[in-house]
């Protein structure tokens, strides 16, 4: 085959950074990355957050993004060095050889054109098609990505077409000039499970049918496996493993890949359910000022000790339901007993009892502490407010506390800002602990964190339950995250639950059809899994 | 109806009611003085004839309510009252004062708002360079510098020292544009630079603010040069927070006014409402207070509904 | 501490520092009386006279230091008395919400359509212009701004998480507002007292230059802007000068303004 078309030589990236209490500064942050891309190849990077893997990818288009610099090396795309040339040589290549696919679709077209417009705008202007002849691709693009009216969604606005197939209009957008190399950056990551499967497979199609090679950012191994010929393990701005998908998957070398590949494999044998310790009754809610219900007759039970995982996707009406059992959104019928006796539908009429048996863990840990107050403030408040605790006893049971959730009472003086995220969500989970709860809600308390640090966080609470015979409400869209801690499982669509019991019995077929497709939605770490799910539905629906 | 007709017509109505209800603060506003007004506007040496007189003047002998109704549509019909100090007709001696604080108004922001949007143009395109901190630096110290600080400074030196134009704005209607302009010079240059620093700092950030979408990224990488980024994708976005930046700097345009008109003894409104709140000339001051309020509220109004008109969203339900 | 503070924020808080020095001590620091007249009308600078004499021939250097005296004080009160009102109803209304809030806020509205100076001449027409009710018109004109913007700053904290656990803990009203929104607030609420302030010093120059503030013989630097300005038509700048003092007060406020302001955000977007 002679030269790739994409080949990367000892790539250096620096940024710049802006230190609340100290002056901006340049830092490396990827420091030597080699790689090539053959034509029609698809080269999958994956990493967590910080592993530099989208400004790996955005290199390929010799673009930084704020205060990034390409600082050294070479990236050499179809034979030049496109680092050598000028903004003008950069230009040609942009939207011509490379494209890129965003993140966020919505935020990434301009709210104020047409999506055609959008589409053919880089073929347009780079001279390689005419406006009718661009046209005319994109029409038979958003037909091969499954787009519905094909002929005609070009010419609404991007606010009047839905996430998912806005997604698919980028992945149009990107090869409507019919480039060599496509960079997909975590193109599915903010779509709902659902969702995600059709646009990858969308996605995979059009990179098969085009010939065209790709770059596939992504932080779910799972999703990257579907789609790849070859993987990049990074960590930290360095290359950490690479080589064929199969290789990767089913026999990674390196610890790091093999911690990433084995994540979420932690086996929860599920208790049988005894008397519960909250009960929600046929409970029926709805906002404040709307007309209509976001709930509908939702009942589960928690045992004591036990986790009940509530499953859904956005909008299922898994967090209201959340909401009305702390008591914020009082229901507008049904009832909740909490330790056999009723709670009061809100809040503030609640007695501290109930309030301390009844704790929250949120989502992010960022947002759920008060920056001005110390790691000691934030645990002992509980301790002071519920049990009166003060001075050296207090600062012993604080001490406790941080020892159980495995940091050590050093951090006692810290504020929240000088912690990592998996720190945080433990100090939010000590807090929790220090009222001494008999029921913690957990609100997808580990979808902001990097795999192998929700691994951490899962752990934890595992361990916990065991020793403090504690109950979790976890709140989650993540099935992985389900099947690794829950006893039961309610999956809830569209403000009802539809399926609830023990989790054997939840996970077992048959299935009713929401079940089925959510479960068979979320991506696994095998090969062909994709093909076998796509096939398997073709199939399904042909026989309807 | 369309959601966009829906909203407009909501803002009118909006901007109706506010204006009624700011009438009736002005009203309020020179009622609620513990004790008698006629009493404090004439002053402690006044005999009570004089003060009974001019409480009949002012009508104060009736319940404040019908008062006030009976002014507000007197208003309406453009009857304003008549003056205590003189007695002339409010309507009659303000409309020519109207037309000329109107004329320096026009002026100022004919010079002041491209010129604005130029160098906030300027500011982005160097931005964190020294065109742009230069422009900052200067921004800083306009908004901290009283408005007839300016003035005199350049009634001092370009009108005195160098005599390039008259230090004081007299200004007649026998008068040609051309002398006109030569007369106004120095307080348009004024209220041009009193208006020219917020608008510029609020024009940068507003388009900063959309240099910064993900969509400009999106732009770029199609391979589009900074003249095309910013032609077809930043402008279509900036219009709607640029519009609303010279409205709302328009409007500051208006207090900018009253100054500027003492200072440089121009016979606007300005000048009109100062000298008659020195002579407590009450039926004037509503008056004036109201004009002023209702050209405030207006060009607030044109603001909000220009955004709504803006908003590709709301033009385009789906 | 002294370290990070940049250069420009050093000069700000050294000149606003020498303004409220000279303000507090100008009795000991006036060569002159106020209202002594010790010269002949608008004598230049010389030894006697740093800043010349004024229009009816009192020492300019000892009336600017009387004059800022003025100036500061009625724009410091008129601060204070902006401030405490309108946070403690910003606060207020944001941590109540529904008709509390509604009432005030639109009430708010009304008051800010039309604009404070033209409202401010229109209760100033039947007011007897005394600095007391100078501090109380532009105290309340202007804590309806300081409303606005706290009301703003804790709706913001008000939907933080951290707020809702502290509610669901059972914390009293008392503890959210002073333990979980007013620490988080004080920076940004901090600098706007700065703008406040520069603006309660324009505002006061501005009524006092208009003939509508500080009456004579009293005096402050509008005042004062406003005795010496028929002396420009004949080249004399003696009005310049306190006109001059009245910006440099109001940049070396707002270049500390700034810097605290920076400062926040520097904060609150820092991570671990």
């Amino acid at each position: 085959m002679g030269e790739p078309l994409l080949k990367v030589r000892s790539l250096k990236i620096g940024a710049t950074v802006y230190p609340p209490d100290a002056k901006p500064h340049k830092i490396e942050i990827v420091h030597g990355v080699d790689f090539e891309l053959e034509k029609g190849k698809v080269l999958g990077l994956i990493g967590e957050s910080g592993a530099g893997k989208s400004t790996i990818g955005l290199s390929a288009l010799g673009y930084g993004r704020g205060g990034v610099e390409l600082t050294g090396g070479e990236v050499w795309v179809n034979g030049r060095d496109i680092l050598q040339g000028g903004i003008a040589d950069l230009r040609k290549l942009r939207g011509a050889e490379v494209t890129y696919v965003a993140q966020s679709a919505a935020a990434s077209f301009n709210p104020a054109k047409k999506i055609m417009d959008q589409v053919v705008e880089a073929s347009v202007t780079q001279g390689k098609f005419s406006k009718s002849e661009a046209e005319a691709k994109a029409r038979l693009l958003f037909a091969k990505l499954g787009l519905p009216d094909p002929n005609n969604i070009g010419s609404r606005y991007p606010h009047q077409v839905s996430g998912g197939q806005l997604q698919r209009c980028m992945t149009a957008l990107a090869l409507c000039p019919e480039p060599d190399l496509v960079v997909f950056d975590e193109p599915t990551t903010a779509l709902d499970v659902t969702t995600q499967i059709d646009v990858l497979a969308a996605i995979k199609e059009a990179i098969r049918d085009t010939g065209v090679a790709a770059l596939y950012i992504t932080h779910d191994l799972a999703v990257v496996a579907q789609v790849s010929d070859h993987i990049m393990v990074l960590k930290m701005g360095e290359m950490v493993e690479y080589g064929p998908v199969d290789q990767i998957i089913n026999n990674p070398k390196e610890e790091y890949t093999q911690a990433l590949v084995s994540v979420r494999s932690i086996n929860h044998e599920e208790k049988t359910p005894v008397e519960p310790i909250l009960t929600v009754k046929n409970i029926n809610a709805r906002y404040r000022g709307t007309k209509f219900d976001v709930l509908h007759d939702v009942s589960v039970d928690i045992s004591p000790g036990q986790t009940l995982a509530v499953v859904g996707e956005s909008g299922s009406g898994k967090s209201t339901l959340a909401r009305v059992i702390t008591g914020l959104l009082p229901p507008s019928a049904g009832s909740i007993d909490f330790a056999g006796r009723t709670l009061t539908p809100d809040q503030p009429s609640r007695s501290r009892e109930d309030l301390r048996e009844l704790q929250m863990i949120y989502q992010m840990a960022d947002v759920a502490m008060n920056p001005r107050q110390t790691v000691g403030t934030i645990i002992g408040r509980p301790l002071e407010f519920y049990f009166g605790m003060k001075g050296a006893e207090k600062r012993k049971r604080i001490a406790e506390l941080l020892e159980e959730i495995e940091m050590g009472d050093g951090f006692i003086d810290r504020y929240p800002a000088e912690l990592s995220g998996g720190q945080k969500q433990r100090v939010c989970i000590a807090r929790a602990l220090a009222a001494k709860p008999k029921l913690i809600i957990c609100d997808e308390v580990t979808s902001a964190l990097d795999p192998l640090v929700a691994d951490g966080i899962l752990k934890l609470l595992l361990d916990l339950q065991k020793r403090e015979d504690v109950a979790y409400l976890f709140i989650t869209h993540d099935l992985a995250t389900v099947r690794a801690i829950a006893d039961s499982i309610a999956v809830m669509y569209q403000g009802r639950v539809v399926r609830y019991g023990t989790k054997s019995e939840v996970l077992s077929p048959p299935f009713d059809d929401y079940t089925d497709l959510l479960l068979s939605s979320v991506p696994e770490m095998k090969l062909g899994w994709l093909e076998n799910v796509i096939a398997t539905r073709k199939m399904e629906s042909a026989g309807n | 109806m369309h959601p966009i007709l829906k909203l407009v017509s909501q803002r009118l109505a909006l901007g109706l009611l506010l204006l009624i209800a700011a009438s009736a603060l002005i009203f309020i506003g020179t009622q609620i003085l513990p004790g008698d007004v006629a009493q404090s506007i004439l002053g402690q040496s006044a005999t009570p004839e004089a003060i009974a007189n001019l409480r009949k003047d002012l009508g104060l002998n009736e319940p404040a309510l019908s008062r006030y109704f009976s002014w507000l549509g007197n208003a309406l019909q453009g009857d304003l009252g008549t003056a205590l100090t003189n007695g002339q007709d409010i309507a009659t001696s303000m409309g020519k004062r109207l037309g000329n604080t109107l004329f320096l108004a026009f002026w100022a922001a004919v010079i002041s708002v491209p010129l604005a949007i130029f160098l906030g143009l300027l500011a982005v395109r160097y931005k964190d360079r020294w065109p742009d901190k230069l422009i900052s630096g200067v921004t800083l110290a306009s908004i901290s510098i009283p408005e007839f600080l300016i003035g005199y400074v350049l009634m001092y030196f370009v009108g005195v020292k160098l005599g390039w134009a008259p230090s004081v704005a007299m200004i007649n209607d026998s008068m040609t544009l051309g002398a006109k302009l030569h007369a106004i010079a120095l307080p348009v240059t004024v209220l041009t630079l009193v208006v020219l620093a917020h608008m510029m700092r609020m024009t940068r950030a507003a388009i900063l603010n959309v240099m910064q979408s993900a969509y400009i990224e999106t732009a770029e990488l199609k391979g589009l040069s900074s003249f095309q980024v910013i032609a077809r994708h930043a402008f279509p976005n900036a219009i709607a927070p640029i519009v609303n930046v010279v409205m709302l700097n328009l409007a500051y345009l208006v207090v900018g006014v009253v100054v500027v008109e003492v200072v440089f003894v121009y016979p606007g409104m300005g000048q009109y409402l100062v000298d008659h709140v020195a002579k407590r000339d009450v039926p004037v001051v509503q008056a004036c207070g109201l004009v002023f309020a209702a050209v405030y509220i207006l060009l607030n109004m044109v603001a909000d509904i220009v955004s709504i008109l803006a908003n590709p969203r709301l033009r385009h339900p789906k | 501490m002294f370290k990070n503070i940049p250069i420009s924020a050093l000069i700000g808080l050294f000149f606003t520092g020498l303004y409220f020095f000279v303000a507090i001590f100008a009795p000991w620091i006036a060569p002159y009386g106020m209202a002594e007249a010790v010269g002949d009308v608008w004598e230049p600078s010389s030894a006697k006279h740093w800043l010349g004499t004024d229009s009816i021939g009192r020492d300019l250097l000892s009336r600017m230091i009387y004059g800022g005296r003025t100036t500061i004080f009625i724009a410091t009160a008129a601060t204070i008395l902006s401030f405490t009102l309108g946070s403690c109803l910003g606060l207020l209304a944001a941590v109540m919400g529904g008709w509390v809030d509604q009432a005030i806020s639109r009430f708010v509205d009304l008051i800010m359509s039309i604009p404070s100076l033209i409202f401010a001449l229109v209760v100033l027409s039947v007011m007897p212009v005394t600095i007391p009710v100078l501090i109380l018109v532009m105290g309340l004109l202007d804590s309806t701004r300081v409303y606005r913007l706290s009301r703003a700053v804790a709706v913001d904290i008000n939907v933080m998480d951290y707020v809702e656990a502290a509610t669901l803990r059972g914390e009293g009203r008392r503890w959210i507002i002073f333990r979980e929104i007013l620490p988080n607030a004080l920076s940004p609420l901090v600098a706007e007292m700065g703008l406040r302030f520069i603006f309660a010093v324009l505002f006061v120059s501005t009524l006092s230059f208009l003939g509508l503030g500080v009456q004579p013989p009293g005096a402050d630097w509008g005042g004062i802007v406003k005795e010496n300005k028929d002396g420009i038509v004949y080249g004399i700048p003696a009005a310049l000068v306190p006109a001059f003092a009245i910006a440099t007060l109001a940049i070396s406020v707002n270049l500390v303004a700034d810097w605290v302001l920076n400062r926040t955000t520097s904060l609150k977007g820092g991570r671990g």
